[in-house]
């Protein structure tokens, strides 16, 4: 036994050295893009975390000091931090889930056999072709300023004329105008996923005698299912990070209402100059979304096993 | 087995790729390395804010630079919040980006303590034709910090009543040349209908937004932020008061959708005759267009408790520590501030143009009293008015009218405005702001007591 697993043991062990050589030289060629990304990203960080032990407002020289974990505490005494991770939870779900459903909708409209159905899809992808700080300034000018703006002029026969939309419903302006930009990318995946679907299926479906949505239910939707999710997990990474939208529409407010993690990063950042503070802010919140992502991520390639077994 | 050859047939391929990479990352460095000066000039660069008066200034850089050959101006023009960022970072971090920028009263003071920005009494004292006393005395407070001038005005402006007269008459009511806020209110209740709103006031949130007008307010109401011992003070019944005053005005005869409306939404409210009043910075009479422009009435800012009630605020500019180019720099500020700066602009752009609220002679030149008209007199007189080391009623550890002139007021002052502007949308009560002001106001006070 025990010779046999000696023998066994050094055939292993060259095989293993051998194996470890030849992978290092298939990484080799990698180790450029490796080292890159490890400067731009892992360098910043590492220098995050640095500053957020320390005390440190860049309007108030030799404020420098170290205070150890104080800015830490501050996070979790100050309510704001609290209140912009619901504000990022609330957003990310909301946006996510309308424009799913909605994308889900207007790629199964353009699957079918409609007229226009090639300018149709150009005109629904155009939200996304628009840059954000540019659509957030027509939504909150020209299409819901109480004054001046459509949509209060075309709701005026019922009364709705001087609703202050922005800032009586901030988070369902923000929430419209998200929507408003990703269910065309929702639709594009999820278009994607329905032009994939084999048309004698849903024939065969209907001379057993299938209804429409029963056919849509039981075939249709298991089958873009693994599109939907990808979609919303995509999504969901940018979503996250929503930040040209607030700062043209609302500017976080009123109160704290659409403040969500990185716009209070941003204030705390470039209003209030509090670098360790904000650091700190950075660190939670790359803590937090290396959370969210790695469950996401898990999901995502459960989704890709199951591909085959289709 | 196959792997290993594999692996090594690729090998010559896998370090080209090496070699490729490091030859573009060689090469993006080389790169970098290059540019610089002409030989025999100067180029300095100024950091400037997007008003129409630094666009005139951009208009007229021909005539500087054929009048001295040796320097080249480079105008980096930002909008405010931009420019406050990057000019607070560039000073801050010592970086010297920029050779002269465009600051208001409020960073003034501040970087002159720290030493982030030069005297430049020493310059002017060596332009026997300057005339630093012809500057107007509000103005020049503000940019003094221990009895030197760390800046010098490029435009300035206080905050006053504008209203339409041809509106105000027709309801029976007439302005006086010193309203109260009391009289006022009742002014733009009276005018206030489905089709006309009775005053504009500033509600979107941001220290140099809503707070400005806001904070005149407060101060005539006899509120202030801190006590003398740096104990914040907004629960008092002034503040509470003031901002009741304030929101109600704006909920029973103001613009729809306050929260969003700024300098540029009351000034197209105003000009397009939707509302009747509108009370903002006096700059803001300039750019009266129509029925604005002929049937206007100027009066002083409102008070309560005391005399005046201005705000005072100016874009002056100054010289960071860390510029090299210093002379070249002020040389060109001396250009453009001086007074036949002011005649420049009136000859070659016209009078409406030249850049108000500076220096007393201007408001002195006929043709200029022609162009600017009725509300060159409450202007200059509201700035020489406006004291920024004695705002309200009560003695305060603080200088700054609209404005509260520590580091952390910026920060301080936008969210405390979010909170108002929560008020005017209807989400939470005024004393419910107040609470959440001074929790953070007191914050800010602790670290100024010993």
């Amino acid at each position: 036994m025990s010779s046999v697993a000696s023998s066994g043991g050094v055939r292993v062990q060259t095989a293993a050295s051998v194996a470890r050589r030849d992978g290092w030289l298939r990484r080799l060629p990698l180790l450029p893009a490796f080292v890159y990304v490890v400067i731009v990203t892992q360098i910043p960080f590492a220098l995050t975390i640095y500053y957020s032990f320390f005390s440190w407002n860049l309007l108030k020289p030799g404020s420098f000091k170290f205070i150890g974990l104080d800015n830490y505490a501050n996070l979790v005494s100050d309510e704001s931090i609290r209140t912009a991770i619901w504000n990022t939870v609330v957003l990310t779900v909301s946006v996510i889930g309308i424009s799913v459903v909605l994308g889900l909708a207007v790629a199964a409209l353009l699957n079918s056999e409609v007229f226009g159905k090639g300018l149709m899809r150009t005109l629904m992808i155009a939200p996304f072709l628009i840059m954000p700080t540019a659509g957030a300034l027509i939504w909150k000018d020209t299409l819901l300023n109480p004054l001046f703006g459509l949509l209060p002029h075309l709701l005026s026969p019922f009364g709705l004329s001087r609703v202050d939309w922005v800032n009586q419903f901030p988070m369902a302006t923000v929430v419209t105008v998200e929507v408003w930009r990703w269910t065309p990318f929702m639709m594009l995946i999820i278009l994607a996923g329905l032009q994939s679907q084999n048309p004698e299926i849903l024939e065969a479906a209907r001379v057993d005698g299938a209804t429409a949505f029963q056919a849509f239910r039981r075939i249709t939707l298991p089958l873009v299912r693994p599109f939907l999710e990808l979609g919303a997990l995509l999504g969901s990474l940018f979503v996250v990070q929503t930040f040209d939208s607030i700062y043209m529409l609302t500017y976080g407010g009123p109160g704290q209402d659409t403040t969500n993690v990185p716009f209070l990063l941003y204030l705390v950042a470039f209003q209030g100059f509090s670098i360790g503070q904000a650091s700190a802010i950075g660190v939670v919140a790359v803590i937090l979304t290396t959370i969210v992502a790695t469950i996401g991520l898990r999901t995502l390639f459960s989704i890709f096993q199951v591909e085959p077994r289709r | 087995m196959s792997d290993t050859k594999r692996g090594s047939s690729n090998r010559p391929i896998g370090l080209a790729i090496v070699g490729v990479v490091f030859a573009l990352v060689a090469g993006a460095c080389s790169g970098a390395g290059g540019g610089g000066g002409a030989a025999g000039s100067t180029t300095i660069t100024m950091a400037a804010v997007d008003n129409p008066q630094m666009a005139d200034l951009k208009t007229l850089l021909p005539n500087f630079e054929s009048a001295h050959p040796n320097i080249k101006v480079n105008i980096v023009t930002l909008p405010e919040d931009q420019l406050r960022q990057q000019v607070t970072t560039d000073v801050a971090a010592k970086s010297g980006r920029f050779d002269l920028f465009t600051e208001g009263t409020y960073e003034v003071p501040i970087w002159a303590k720290l030493g982030w920005i030069e005297n430049l009494s020493p310059y002017i004292a060596k332009d026997s034709s300057y005339a630093p006393e012809d500057l107007i005395a509000g103005i020049k407070g503000a940019l003094t910090y221990n009895g030197n001038l760390y800046a010098v005005p490029f435009y300035g402006e206080s905050s006053m009543l504008m209203y339409r007269k041809d509106l105000l008459s027709a309801v029976g009511v007439t302005m006086p040349d010193h309203p109260t806020w009391d009289q006022v209110a009742a002014a733009a209740k009276a005018v206030n209908s489905s089709s006309v709103n009775g005053i504009c006031l500033r509600g979107l949130p941001g220290w140099g937004e809503q707070l400005a007008p806001l904070d005149t307010v407060v101060n005539t109401f006899g509120g202030r932020w801190f006590d003398q011992n740096w104990n914040a003070t907004l629960t008092t019944p002034a503040w509470h008061d003031a901002v009741t005053f304030y929101v109600n005005l704006l909920k029973n005869a103001g613009e729809p959708g306050a929260g969003n409306a700024g300098f540029t939404e009351c000034l197209n409210a105003y000009n397009s005759g939707k509302v009747a009043m509108w009370y903002d910075a006096t700059v803001a009479a300039s750019n009266f267009t129509g029925a604005a422009a002929t049937n206007s009435g100027y009066a002083y800012a409102p008070t309560k408790l005391t005399p005046y009630s201005g705000w005072l605020w100016s874009w002056a500019l100054g010289i960071p520590s860390t510029s090299t180019k210093k002379d070249a720099a002020w040389t060109f500020i001396d250009w453009a501030t001086n007074k036949d700066y002011i005649k420049l602009v009136g000859t070659k752009l016209g009078w409406a143009h030249v850049p108000p609220g500076t220096r007393t002679s201007t408001y002195a030149i006929p043709e200029y009293q022609a162009a600017a008209g009725a509300f060159a007199a409450v202007t200059v007189d509201s700035i020489a008015h406006a004291d920024v080391t004695h705002s309200t009623v009560d003695p305060v550890p603080y200088i700054g009218v609209q404005y509260v002139d520590i580091p952390e007021f910026q920060q301080l002052g936008d969210q405390v405005s979010q909170e108002f502007a929560k008020v005017i949308a209807g989400g939470q009560t005024v004393d419910q702001a107040l609470q959440k002001a001074q929790a953070l106001a007191a914050a800010v006070g602790k670290t100024y007591q010993h």
